[in-house]
């Protein structure tokens, strides 16, 4: 697209990267999904490195990520996207490879794939949208709902003595000697997006480096798995969503050193 | 050094499932990723030691689940893959099978079968024909399915299994067994490189500027898209089913009964064939090499040569149905089979065959 300022006077200060198609979004009005997808595609148009990229979609809302972003993709199964990540980055080493994964599938069904692949340092990086919710099959409890969430499987509100605690799984991973950089961002103010974008663009300078593995978590809404308009859905997770996952690097490279 | 010296020293004495690697790494396998499992885990071991020195990758992975899913991954990525089980391995592998079936990948799976159900025993068994060639995972989807009765065949059927995958854009399984990984015989080792890479232009690679983005995907949520996908499988099963069908038949010209196995079993029948005809039995044997695309045509063509068909498998009866199925009840079809890893003896199965012949005499007086 071309910044073209003789049309009607005006300046083009803001377009859609190159690097998203022409396809409208099918995420709910106010759901975090669209600026995610957006911020990770304007660091792949910026780094200029659409060419050298493959992603993985999951399964979840964002399982036609691959209809929006306009990079080669692959969709992998419940869980396996990292597993599906490991062999594209085994065969191309020298092309960058994410996965966007949510926390079902992340967290839930594919626990052994993302602690194996990370353990072993795959040079990937993973996008994980924590929302506390399964979304595409319509709002059941996730291994992040917080206890006494109400969801379509836990109508009473998450009973840590029935299922257990929220997973805190980037916690959990951060030990790992194969993660090199891990954090937690959020995209449902300007600041954060900025911070988000910050992170993505990091994630891939690692990647090129072959430094390990980068793990983003992005806590986000879902206004309609949580009932609530876009509004009050961000409200109540900086309310209840970030206290217990707080925003912030959970792992740093130092510098000077691996 | 001559030709004949070059020969002999090819021919190595190996065991099935290290012929078997060894002929991988010689058809340019690109990567492997496996767990270990008896009978089967020096394939893994094989690569993890020459995979390194010679080119490739090799992973070990943290299950068979994470394994078929980097198969995907790296099949989508344009590679030559292959992984390789036994059994309740290859039951965990399903879901990803399924997947890579539909998303058209090729990818060669060998599955060295081993006697269930359940965890089951390590002893060889052909328990997994059913899963092997109805399907397996969820779905209209067939594996091509390649039954080597031989260390030669364990190594021969990788180029083979490579190319047809290839060919077809389809995963590939070579169904094994126990006694075949682990028995040593020898065999001729293929010329290293001579298998050709396919065209892979819709490999997950980096979007050039210049094309589309690619995208492997076995999504397709409009059920109208979803029916034309499943009519694009079986236009291409078809395909298979007219032109890669492989047999075996051994002694068949003036045979009164037809012997049916595949694998190991055919290997026990060729005895029996031996003691039978010493017996002035005569006994031919109908081997299938592809167990899909299934010999039904030349398993038909006996019904008018032949008394009756037994079909020996080291199962319950699996194969039995589609020789069945074949044969259309013009002609008695009977089973004879042993399981949980017993491997039957000719002589057991000679036996069996007297026992049908006395029996259909009775019925025809």
């Amino acid at each position: 697209m071309s910044l073209d300022n003789s049309n009607n006077g005006m300046d083009v200060v803001y377009r859609k990267p190159e690097t998203l198609t022409e396809t409208p979004l099918h995420y709910c009005p106010g759901c975090g999904h669209g600026v995610v997808h957006r911020v990770l595609m304007e660091v792949v148009e910026e780094m200029n490195i659409q060419e050298n990229t493959v992603g993985v979609a999951p399964v979840g809302c964002s399982v036609f990520a691959y209809h929006y972003m306009n990079v080669d993709m692959q969709e992998a199964a419940h869980g396996r996207a990292t597993a599906v990540a490991t062999g594209i980055k085994r065969v191309l080493p020298d092309k960058f490879v994410f996965t966007y994964q949510g926390d079902g599938d992340l967290a839930a069904i594919g626990t052994a794939e993302t602690i194996h692949s990370i353990n072993r340092g795959e040079n990937i990086l993973i996008i994980f949208i924590n929302n506390g919710i399964y979304g595409m099959t319509g709002g059941q409890m996730a291994p992040t709902s917080l206890i006494g969430m109400k969801t379509s499987t836990s109508p009473y509100g998450r009973d840590e003595k029935l299922i257990g605690y929220p997973l805190k799984i980037t916690d959990m991973i951060t030990i790992l000697p194969g993660a090199h950089y891990v954090t937690r961002q959020a995209a449902h103010t300007a600041g954060a997006v900025r911070k988000l974008k910050k992170a993505i663009q990091k994630s891939f300078e690692y990647q090129k480096e072959k430094k390990g593995t980068c793990f983003i978590e992005v806590v986000s809404n879902c206004p309609s798995g949580w009932s609530m308009t876009p509004v009050e859905s961000n409200k109540w997770m900086e309310e209840n969503m970030l206290p217990y996952y707080p925003l912030g690097d959970l792992k740093v490279p130092k510098a000077g050193t691996n | 050094m001559n030709q004949t010296l070059e020969i002999i020293k090819e021919a190595r004495l190996m065991k099935g499932n290290e012929a078997l690697a060894e002929a991988a790494i010689r058809a340019g396998m690109h990567a492997y990723f496996g767990y270990p499992i008896t009978p089967q885990s020096e394939i893994l071991e094989y690569f993890t030691r020459e995979v390194p020195q010679r080119g490739g990758v090799v992973l070990q992975a943290e299950s068979e689940v994470a394994s078929i899913n980097m198969i995907y991954g790296a099949a989508g990525a344009g590679a030559r893959v292959m992984t390789s089980s036994s059994s309740p391995g290859i039951s965990l592998m399903q879901e990803g099978l399924s997947y890579i079936a539909s998303a058209q990948l090729p990818c060669l799976v060998v599955n060295v079968n081993r006697g269930g159900p359940g965890l089951g025993t390590i002893q060889p068994s052909q328990g997994d024909y059913f899963q092997s060639v109805k399907g397996g995972g969820h779905g209209d989807y067939h594996l091509i399915v390649l039954a080597p009765s031989s260390v030669q065949e364990m190594a021969d059927f990788v180029f083979e299994g490579f190319a047809l995958g290839e060919k077809y854009r389809n995963p590939v399984m070579i169904l094994a067994d126990g006694a075949l990984g682990q028995m040593m015989e020898k065999v001729e080792l293929p010329e290293e490189g001579s298998l050709e890479y396919p065209e892979n232009s819709w490999a997950t690679i980096g979007k050039p500027k210049t094309r589309e983005r690619n995208i492997i995907t076995s999504l397709f949520i409009k059920p109208e898209e979803m029916e034309q996908v499943n009519l694009e499988l079986q236009r291409k099963y078809k395909k298979i089913e007219e032109n890669e069908v492989r047999f075996e038949e051994i002694n068949t010209e003036d045979a009164d009964v037809l012997l049916v196995a595949y694998g190991l079993s055919a290997r026990i029948c060729q005895k029996v064939i031996e003691l039978g005809r010493e017996k002035g039995i005569k006994l031919g044997l109908l081997r299938p090499i592809t167990l899909y695309p299934f010999p039904k045509d030349a398993l038909a063509s006996y019904t008018d040569k032949v008394n009756f068909y037994l079909v020996l498998e080291m199962n319950a009866g699996q194969m039995v149905e589609d020789v069945r199925l074949a044969v259309d009840g013009k002609k008695p079809v009977y089973h004879y089979g042993r399981m949980g890893g017993i491997i039957p003896t000719p002589e057991e199965v000679l036996k069996n065959v007297e026992e049908l012949l006395e029996k259909q005499m009775v019925t025809n007086e």
